[in-house]
C-alpha cells in the first residue's frame, strides 16, 4: 500500500480503478469515434458520488477533499481522459464555483443536481482574445433595470452542450475600476446564465483532436437578460475568483495527466509481454524495456508532484508553484508516454481502436489547456524572482 | 424489517496465478486476493432486498486476517455489520466444518434470511450453504437466480440443466444465489468511509463453542491425498466440413450441455 495514501484514499483510488476498466473503457472506443459524451457512463458516475467527491455531506457531496477528487480524475484517464476531464471540469468549473461563492439561494438551487451529476454546467471564461489573459475579457455584463444584459462570445466550453447542461458562469466586464494610481482596469465579476435563457445560443460542438468525447462548444450571448440575483460571487472579484480556479485545475490537469501517462504503461507493459518478435516478447529487448522503464519514472514523479501540489491545497498552503510544476512535468509525461507507447505497438498504435493511439492524440491538450506549459514556466520563473 | 446474514469470502483473483501448496495441500492464499466476486452478487442482492422492505445486512466471514477486506466490502456497499470468525485453528477446514463455524456464529442471532454465493471460485464444493441451512434447521432454496422477499416468503428460480423451477420458503430461510442474481454495485467513496466506522465482530473457536479436537485441517472430515497441477491445454477437436459439421458441431455442444 502506497504510504501517501490514507485508507479511505487507497479504496477510493482502487474502487474508480475498478470503475474505469469494468464500466468506462468498454464504451470509449465508440463514444470517441461518435465525438459523443455517454450520458449513461456519466450516469453512473453520479451514482458512485464521483461529481460529490470534494463537497460536504450538508450539500450532499461525499466528504471527501480535492485530493480525493484527483486520485478519481487519475484512475480515470488511465482509461479515458474525455471522462475524465468531464469530471474535472463538472466540479471545478462547475459546481465549485457556487458551493465557493454562491448565496444560499444559488447553492440550494444548483448544487444538489450538480453533486449528484443529474446536472452540468460550465465556466465560460475563455474567448478568442481571452484565455490566462483573463484581463482581456470583452464579454460584457450591464445591469439594466434590476437585470443583467450580458453580451459577447465564449470558446471552447466544456459541458456546455448535454442533455444535463443546465447553465454557465460567464466571465463578464461588469464597469471600470480606477486604482489608487490613476490607472483604469476593467472590473470583472460572474454572472450565473442558465441554458434556454433568450439569446443564449450553444453552437455546434468542436471537431477535436483528441478529448473528443469531452462535449466543447462555443458560446454566443445577444442580450441576454438574467436577475441580478444570479452574480456570483462578489463584483469586482471575479479575476481573484477564477485565478484560485485556475490554480486548483492545474492540480486536477496533473493528476489527469498521470493517469493518461499511467495507462500508456500499463497498456505497454501488457503489449511488451505478449508481442512476439524474433520469437521473443518485444519487452525482452533492452530497448523496449528500458523505453517502459523511462515512462515509469515519468508516471512516479508526476504522482509525486501533483500529490504535493494537492495536499498544500487542501492544508491551505500556497500552492501555486507546486500546482503549475506538476502540471508542466505530468503533462510532459502524458505527451511522451504516449508517444513511446504508440511507437511499441507500431502500427497497432496509429489505430484509432487501440488506446494508446486515443491518448496520443487526447495528451497534446494537457500541454494547453489549463495555462499554457510556457504559462507554467512563466509562473515558476516568477515564484524564483524572474519576472519577464 | 428483516435481518440478512451474507456470507462473504476472500479468494485468490481468478485473474491471477492461482496455486495449491504442494506442501500444506490448501489454496495459496499469498497472492492477489479479492472479495468473491459471487459474493459481492450475494451483497447485492441482501441490499436489495433491504431497499425494498427495509432490513438489516450483516456481512459474515470466516478466514484469515485478510479475509476482513471482504467484509469491508461488503460495508462499503452498504451492509450494515459484519462479523469476522478467526481462528489459527480453524485452517484447513473443509466443508463441513466451515459450515460447524458459520452454524455456530449464525445461530442464535435470529437472522430471517441467510444469502450465500452459490460456491465459491476456489474451493469450489457448493456444499457450504446446504449443510448450514441443515445446521440452522432453515429451509434451503440453493441456486437462484432471482430473489423476492414479500410477506415473510422468499420466491426465486432455482436453476436447472433444463431451466429453472420457481422455489418459495417461509423465512427463516437460507438461499444461494447464481451469478445471474444481479450486478454488484460500486461502493461510493461516503460508504467507503461510513465502513470502517460499523461494527465488526471477531469471533474465535471459544467464542463459537468449538472444542480444539474438532478444528481445523487435522481434524476434517474429508481429507486432501495428492495435488496436481492441471495438465496444459491439449488441442481441441477439430470438425471438418464434409456436410454433417454443423449436427457434429451441436452434438458437441449439447454433450457439453452447453446448448
Amino acid at each position: 500500500m502506497n504510504p501517501q495514501l490514507s485508507e479511505d484514499e487507497h479504496d477510493l483510488s482502487a474502487m474508480v480503478r475498478d470503475f474505469a476498466d469494468t464500466v468506462v473503457a468498454p464504451r470509449s472506443y465508440e463514444a470517441d469515434t461518435r465525438h459523443e459524451l455517454p450520458m449513461d457512463v456519466v450516469a453512473q458516475m453520479g451514482d458512485l458520488g464521483l461529481f460529490g467527491l470534494p463537497f460536504p455531506e450538508e450539500v450532499g457531496g461525499q466528504g471527501g477533499d480535492y485530493f480525493s477528487l484527483c486520485l478519481a480524475i487519475e484512475a480515470l484517464a488511465r482509461v479515458d481522459q474525455s471522462i475524465a476531464i468531464t469530471l474535472e471540469a463538472a466540479i471545478g468549473l462547475g459546481a465549485m464555483p457556487i458551493f465557493r461563492y454562491g448565496t444560499e439561494e444559488q447553492k440550494d438551487t444548483w448544487l444538489p443536481d450538480l453533486v449528484t451529476g443529474r446536472a452540468l454546467a460550465g465556466f465560460g471564461l475563455t474567448e478568442a482574445e481571452a484565455g490566462s489573459d483573463a484581463g482581456a475579457t470583452r464579454t460584457t455584463a450591464v445591469l439594466d433595470d434590476g437585470e443583467w444584459l450580458v453580451n459577447g462570445s465564449k470558446q471552447f466550453i466544456t459541458n456546455s452542450g448535454t442533455p444535463i447542461s443546465r447553465f454557465i458562469s460567464v466571465a463578464a466586464v461588469t464597469g471600470e475600476r480606477t486604482r489608487a494610481d490613476g490607472t483604469v482596469t476593467k472590473e470583472l465579476s460572474t454572472i450565473i446564465v442558465p441554458h434556454g435563457t433568450q439569446g443564449f445560443t450553444v453552437e455546434p460542438a468542436y471537431d477535436k483532436v483528441g478529448w473528443r468525447a469531452s462535449d466543447t462548444h462555443p458560446l454566443t450571448f445577444e442580450d441576454v437578460r438574467v436577475p441580478e440575483a444570479n452574480l456570483l460571487g462578489e463584483r469586482g472579484r471575479g479575476f481573484a475568483n477564477f485565478l484560485r480556479t485556475l490554480d486548483e485545475g492545474r492540480i486536477a490537469v496533473a493528476a489527469l495527466a498521470t493517469g493518461a501517462a499511467e495507462g500508456c504503461v500499463e497498456e505497454s507493459v501488457k503489449y511488451a509481454k505478449s508481442r512476439n518478435v524474433f520469437g521473443v516478447p518485444i519487452g525482452r529487448h533492452q530497448f523496449i524495456a528500458f523505453t517502459i522503464a523511462q515512462m515509469q519514472a515519468r508516471v512516479h514523479t508526476s504522482r509525486l508532484a501533483w500529490y504535493d501540489a494537492a495536499r498544500r491545497c487542501d492544508a491551505g498552503l500556497s500552492f501555486k508553484t507546486e500546482a503549475a510544476i506538476a502540471k508542466l512535468v505530468a503533462s510532459d509525461a502524458a505527451m511522451r508516454n504516449a508517444r513511446d507507447a504508440t511507437q511499441i505497438f507500431g502500427g497497432y498504435g496509429f489505430m484509432n481502436e487501440s488506446l494508446v493511439a486515443r491518448q496520443y492524440r487526447d495528451s497534446k491538450i494537457l500541454e494547453i489547456g489549463e495555462g499554457t506549459n510556457e504559462v507554467q514556466l512563466m509562473i515558476i520563473a516568477r515564484s524564483l524572482g524572474l519576472d519577464g | 424489517m428483516i435481518k440478512i446474514a451474507v456470507l462473504v469470502k476472500e479468494v485468490p483473483d481468478t485473474w491471477s496465478d492461482r496455486r495449491i501448496d504442494p506442501g500444506t495441500k490448501r489454496v495459496d492464499r499469498d497472492g492477489d486476493v479479492v472479495i468473491d466476486e459471487i459474493n459481492e452478487k450475494a451483497v447485492e442482492a441482501a441490499l436489495q432486498v433491504k431497499e425494498s422492505g427495509g432490513g438489516e445486512v450483516t456481512a459474515v466471514t470466516m478466514g484469515p486476517k485478510n479475509a476482513l477486506d471482504a467484509v469491508r466490502k461488503a460495508l462499503a456497499m452498504g451492509a450494515d455489520a459484519g462479523i469476522h470468525i478467526i481462528d489459527e485453528a480453524l485452517g484447513g477446514s473443509d466443508a463441513l466444518q466451515t459450515s460447524a463455524a458459520l452454524a455456530a456464529a449464525l445461530g442464535s442471532r435470529g437472522f430471517d434470511l441467510v444469502i450465500a454465493g452459490n460456491e465459491s471460485t476456489d474451493g469450489r464444493t457448493a456444499a457450504v450453504p446446504a449443510m448450514l441451512a441443515e445446521r440452522l434447521g432453515l429451509s434451503q432454496a440453493t441456486f437462484l437466480r432471482t430473489l423476492t422477499v414479500k410477506d415473510g416468503t422468499v420466491t426465486g428460480e432455482r436453476m436447472t440443466d433444463d431451466g429453472h423451477v420457481e422455489v418459495r420458503a417461509s423465512l427463516p430461510a437460507l438461499v444461494s444465489v447464481t451469478e445471474q442474481i444481479a450486478e454488484a454495485r460500486f461502493p461510493n467513496f461516503k460508504g467507503i468511509m461510513a465502513a470502517k466506522k460499523k461494527p465488526v465482530e471477531t469471533l474465535g473457536l471459544a467464542e463459537l463453542g468449538i472444542a480444539a479436537g474438532d478444528a481445523g485441517g487435522a481434524n476434517s472430515w474429508s481429507v486432501v491425498e495428492t495435488v496436481a497441477a492441471k495438465p496444459p491445454r491439449e488441442g481441441g477437436t477439430i470438425i471438418k466440413d464434409d456436410g454433417t459439421a454443423g449436427q457434429k458441431l451441436a452434438d458437441y455442444l449439447a454433450s457439453a450441455k452447453l446448448i
